[in-house]
């Protein structure tokens, strides 16, 4: 499925050696913003929007009609890490149908796993993950567990490929506190609220 | 769970007392213990004579007097506070004085557990994962007044046995159920505010985390009512609001969504379509 690419800076999705990049096309029925400024575009199937820690609503008004074929993407990735072969898909209430299937199926065809959510903060991942990593964060502080200890028992306990101080180290504090504050000004609940590690890795200037 | 650990036992040569106060339910842990050791020998874990020698360790009693041999004592009784110092209550009386006390609970106090004996001392947390007999890990917690001789000697039978274990203080939860518990109410939530579906909330957390399972399948596992009750236990003592329970998880309970002991709860399991909540 062919698509065309708007950017401007380098994509936190699509690093510069992506195959994703050079498989675009110059003119297409999708276009993707990769950091550039979004525009309605009703000539065109679906305007993609790639997501940081803001919502679709940051570039496209709730409920205006003219955004109907605006649809938000964001694939995930730990901070550091390589981009993981998951795509959210973010729609608005205002969304059409066929642009959320054209999104989808463009994902899809290169080689992601698409899921679709509503344009909350945090979509779906980072909703669940960052008030667990707070928790194990603030465990760590607290003395619970030893960070090995804890990062074992998610791996043997429950089978995750890793435990949540090693992911969060390796993805980088900075990038947990900068998703953590993004969340906490939304939901203002303690869950989302930076930890200290974090904020001090922030301020520290560490990754 | 207790014929989970005492297979552990068993297996790593110790001999092994299995006390029940009702007579079926040790009936049926032999049958399960049996089933298992069959299992290794037909998949060539384990010799015919092997599979003998590790039953014969086993000696099961409706007795609690048969207790006073043992010097390690593991309680898998139901998750209740009253119901486990109980328990410990009586054996203090049958066992004999350096007999430790380890407590499988995944959520109570260990330190309050031990109040029902008189050897606080040489009560310890010893949480063994479902199922015991294949999970190598185990949570050990002392109490606030568990001797360091007592956590250390169950930390090493726990070595010998092959498990692999992770010291935690006694909180609620631990380290596992205290991440776990939350975190699986979170994911209720999200269904619950409209931010994705079930399936797309498993599939997201399989592909972008690793996870073998998504939280809202592992849910339908362990069962609906079983993640309300461990809600309530968490909820009074850390009055964490993500430890509360969901108000969709209590309706779909009271639907008789129960998750795969049902049928259905998140995902329906004639047709594998998800609940749309």
């Amino acid at each position: 499925m062919a698509y065309m690419i708007l950017q401007h800076g380098e994509s936190r999705s699509f690093p510069p050696d992506d195959p994703f990049l050079a498989a675009a096309a110059v003119q297409a029925d999708i276009v993707l913003h990769l950091g550039t400024p979004v525009a309605p575009d009703p000539g065109k199937v679906a305007v993609v929007v790639e997501l940081g820690v803001e919502c679709l609503a940051d570039h496209a008004e709730d409920d205006n009609p003219v955004y109907t074929n605006v649809v938000g993407f964001s694939r995930f990735r730990n901070g550091v890490d390589s981009p993981s072969k998951l795509v959210e898909l973010v729609r608005m209430r205002v969304t059409a149908d066929n642009a959320v299937a054209a999104a989808k199926a463009m994902f899809e065809t290169a080689g992601f796993t698409v899921v679709i959510c509503t344009d909350q903060a945090g979509r779906i991942l980072d909703r669940l993950l960052r008030p667990k990593y707070n928790a194990a964060l603030r465990f760590l502080d607290e003395g619970l567990a030893s960070a090995a200890d804890m990062d074992t028992t998610c791996k043997l306990g429950l089978g995750y490929p890793d435990g949540p101080i090693e992911r969060l180290v390796r993805g980088g504090l900075a990038h947990h506190c900068d998703v953590t504050s993004a969340l906490f000004a939304t939901y203002g609940t303690a869950a989302y609220a930076p930890p200290r590690m974090a904020l001090a890795a922030r301020r520290r200037g560490a990754r | 769970m207790g014929a989970g650990i005492a297979i552990v036992a068993a297996r790593a040569g110790f001999d092994v007392i299995c006390y029940d106060a009702v007579d079926a339910s040790l009936l049926r842990a032999a049958k399960q213990s049996q089933a298992f050791f069959q299992k290794s020998v037909e998949r060539g874990k384990m010799s015919e004579v092997e599979r003998d020698t590790v039953l014969g360790r086993f000696t099961c009693t409706t007795d609690i007097g048969a207790m006073a041999a043992c010097d390690l004592v593991i309680e898998a009784v139901f998750e209740e506070l009253g119901v486990k110092q109980k328990l410990l209550g009586a054996l203090d009386s049958v066992c004999s004085d350096h007999a430790i006390f380890g407590s499988n609970t995944s959520t109570l106090s260990i330190t309050e557990i031990a109040a029902g004996c008189k050897r606080p001392d040489r009560v310890v947390g010893m949480h063994f994962c479902l199922p015991a007999q294949l999970m190598k890990l185990v949570e050990m917690s002392p109490g606030l007044l568990t001797s360091h001789t007592t956590f250390k000697t169950a930390w090493d039978w726990t070595v010998q046995c092959g498990q692999i274990s992770v010291k935690t203080q006694d909180k609620p939860g631990f380290i596992l159920n205290a991440l776990l518990v939350p975190f699986n109410n979170d994911a209720i939530r999200a269904v619950e505010a409209g931010v994705a579906d079930a399936e797309s909330i498993d599939i997201a957390v399989k592909a972008g985390l690793g996870y073998k399972m998504g939280p809202l399948e592992l849910i339908d596992l362990i069962g609906l009512d079983t993640q309300i009750r461990l809600s309530e236990a968490f909820y009074p003592v850390t009055l964490d609001p993500r430890a509360a329970c969901p108000p969709l998880l209590r309706r779909m309970v009271a639907a008789g969504l129960l998750g795969r002991k049902s049928g259905r709860g998140f995902f329906n399991y004639t047709g594998n379509t998800m609940f749309g909540a």
